[in-house]
């Protein structure tokens, strides 16, 4: 703690802007938990390509099926594939262990990450379209996003491959590196992509795909967003009526003040 | 207190007896119902900062039960913590609502508090015979942010986390028994299962109950001396026959039915939170609190909630860390000394003349940039800023006595004035 706080205050002294990387600019996602048939695509698409690695530990089957309007039989038969009982949460199918042994550290679980990212849904949407193929690393991608995580393009078969196309940093007039506008990948300014190999899904396509899972991690994070959008309207209907009424009585008292 | 004449009616007559048979067996209540209510004689001219007292007193009380239900469910042990209140969001019937009612609360607390102190500032609510209400409302603000700080590190995510090894360490500045001071507080080296358990006690017990003697306190201060108002007329000199005074209203009904209305357009725009933004984009709620705490990531920049970054930034602002400390809490402890430093023989802002005015909407300017400073990442220029505006923090206070008495005054009317 000491030497956190020495670190601190001498920057603070130093005055140099804390360690923040180069911020990949977001693209937006346009995600609506409200959008039902999108939320049970992106449940599928998440139960087949991110479960078998990711828990979603917050969330049970059962609330899946109660918010997504699907029947108990229809989660179990085409969601479940882990065996758990309904009222379970969704639990990675790869064991905690074997994942640490394999990628050097387990893959997070995805609950929250759509309200603990700055960006939410947009940081979910922009990661999944941009993963590239990188031999420097043992997994062979690489996305600068969020840089040198261990987790492998999953959905390689749908969009296909894509490599990094990059430019030199500028040089500004005070001699200085300037400034990458989208960001900075391994010491040259990010461009953008050029597809390697074209995948199953086009462009668009892909997109769709990419937005149906972020919208689904946007619902998990917070199921309680449905309800607050279902009863929020009324009960400001509701306050606003006894405003109103408040006012009335308010005024009527008053008459004799002034 | 006279009996009640039962009137007419079925519920008045019930409510009659009811109050009657009170009365008989406990003849003070009426007194002190007449005291605080019926007969305390508010001026008239309240406009709409004076609704803030009443409405801390609403938060307060949402405070206080949204509080009690939160804790039928939340598990205060640094295994359980993080996940118990995920669980209130999503399986606890209701639980969300509480939960963000709860959150919410805490912010809505000091933007009601924050106005509620700018009033008294304004309308030197602070000077004779008020100074105790004052005093004790400092009290309650100083215990309020040490309540606040609790609360915060509850949820065990990695801002409740890293804020409280932030914050805790402050006490280890102190020379000698700094260290001590700081293990003391935790329970343990550093912010851990036996700090979440200790925090807790105080959270939910411990200071609300001081907040609420102090509170009680603050009111009965207040209920000696009477209120001020937006002119600083002392209402109280000018009396009718049965020593009422003549600019003074009964504060039930009036004011109680005005404060109904205040607390209606309070409460919609608290909803509009709740249902709509409930994290207000990252400044009621944070984005890394809801990652789990953990000892062994610090994140890339650790900052308090919004209602403490004007006196974060002042603490960023100077170089020594013992230095620092003693400046933020400097900078709490000189609102104590407030209604000795004006100098001014009237009240209300409204009499004073330019130059109190324009030293008034300075403070404010540079209060704000101070929480918006104490919100960003530190770099040269805003701490270089952050410095200014500390000096002009301290200034403000330190060189009230000589400006609020060369400024120049008008006279103040001996009745309540009639403008809006």
């Amino acid at each position: 703690m000491a030497k956190f706080l020495f670190a601190l205050f001498s920057m603070l002294a130093g005055g140099s802007v804390l360690a923040a990387g180069p911020v990949f600019p977001l693209e937006p996602a346009q995600v609506n938990i409200s959008d039902r048939a999108s939320l049970q695509r992106g449940a599928g698409l998440f139960m087949n390509y991110c479960s078998s690695c990711h828990s979603a530990g917050f969330m049970r089957y059962s609330r899946l099926a109660q918010d997504l309007g699907l029947t108990e039989a229809q989660v179990m038969e085409n969601l479940n594939f882990t065996g758990a009982k309904f009222g379970d949460t969704i639990k990675a199918s790869m064991p905690a262990g074997d994942a640490t042994t394999w990628f050097g550290a387990a893959p997070p679980d995805l609950s929250l990450t759509a309200r603990a990212k700055l960006g939410g849904a947009d940081w979910i949407y922009t990661y999944l379209k941009s993963f590239y193929v990188d031999e420097s690393r043992s997994i062979g991608w690489n996305n600068p996003v969020l840089p040198n995580a261990s987790m492998p393009h999953v959905l390689w078969e749908l969009q296909g491959t894509q490599r990094l196309v990059t430019a030199p940093i500028p040089v500004g007039a005070d001699g200085r590196p300037g400034h990458c506008e989208k960001g900075e990948v391994a010491d040259a300014c990010l461009v953008g992509f050029e597809t390697v190999e074209a995948g199953i899904l086009d462009a668009e396509a892909y997109d769709q795909v990419a937005r149906d899972i972020s919208n689904f991690l946007q619902y998990v994070a917070e199921p309680a967003a449905l309800q607050r959008a279902a009863y929020g309207p009324w009960v400001i209907l509701f306050l606003a009526f006894f405003t109103f009424l408040a006012w009335l009585l308010k005024a009527e008292y008053w008459k004799d003040v002034h | 207190m006279a009996s009640v004449n039962p009137g007419n009616g079925k519920i008045s007559g019930i409510v009659a007896g009811v109050s009657n048979w009170v009365t008989e067996r406990a003849p003070s209540m009426g007194g002190a119902y007449r005291k605080h209510l019926s007969e305390y004689w508010a001026p008239k001219n309240f406009n709409i900062f004076y609704f803030f007292g009443s409405l801390a007193m609403l938060v307060l009380v949402n405070q206080l039960v949204t509080g009690i239900w939160l804790t039928m469910n939340y598990k205060p042990s640094a295994a359980e913590a993080f996940n118990s209140v995920e669980y209130i969001m999503r399986d606890v019937e209701w639980g969300w609502l509480i939960r963000y009612m709860h959150s919410t609360g805490s912010s809505a607390f000091f933007i009601v508090v924050y106005l509620h102190m700018f009033r008294a500032l304004i309308y030197g609510s602070y000077q004779k015979p008020r100074e105790l209400v004052w005093v004790l409302g400092t009290l309650i603000y100083l215990v309020l942010m040490a309540e606040a700080f609790l609360g915060y590190v509850l949820p065990y995510g990695q801002m409740s986390y890293w804020g409280a090894q932030v914050i805790t360490s402050l006490f280890g500045a102190i020379p000698v028994v700094g260290g001590a001071l700081v293990e003391l507080i935790r329970g343990d080296y550093l912010i851990s299962d036996a700090t979440l358990n200790r925090f807790f006690a105080l959270h939910v017990v411990a200071l609300p109950l001081v907040l609420l003697l102090l509170i009680a306190l603050h009111l009965a201060a207040l209920h000696e001396v009477g209120s001020n108002n937006p002119d600083g007329v002392d209402i109280k000199k000018i009396k009718d026959n049965n020593g009422k005074p003549l600019d003074g209203i009964a504060f039930h009904p009036y004011y109680t039915v005005k404060d109904i209305f205040g607390a209606g357009v309070f409460l919609l725009l608290f909803a509009f939170v709740i249902f709509f933004a409930p994290m207000f984009g990252g400044l009621f709620l944070e984005y890394d609190n809801f990652i789990p705490a953990n000892p062994l990531v610090t994140p890339e920049h650790i900052k308090p909630v919004w209602y403490f970054t004007p006196f974060y930034a002042m603490l960023r602002a100077i170089p020594d860390k013992l230095l620092g400390v003693v400046v933020m809490g400097a900078a709490v402890m000189i609102l104590f000394a407030v209604p000795w430093l004006d100098r001014s023989p009237v009240k209300s802002y409204r009499y004073r003349g330019l130059l109190s005015k324009l030293l008034l909407a300075l403070f404010v300017v540079v209060f704000i940039f101070l929480g918006y400073a104490g919100y960003q990442p530190s770099s040269q220029l805003m701490t270089l800023l952050a410095q200014i505006a500390t000096a002009i923090y301290f200034l403000f206070f330190f060189t009230m006595p000589f400006w609020t008495r060369i400024d120049s005054v008008k006279p103040v009317p001996a009745r309540v004035p009639e403008h809006g």
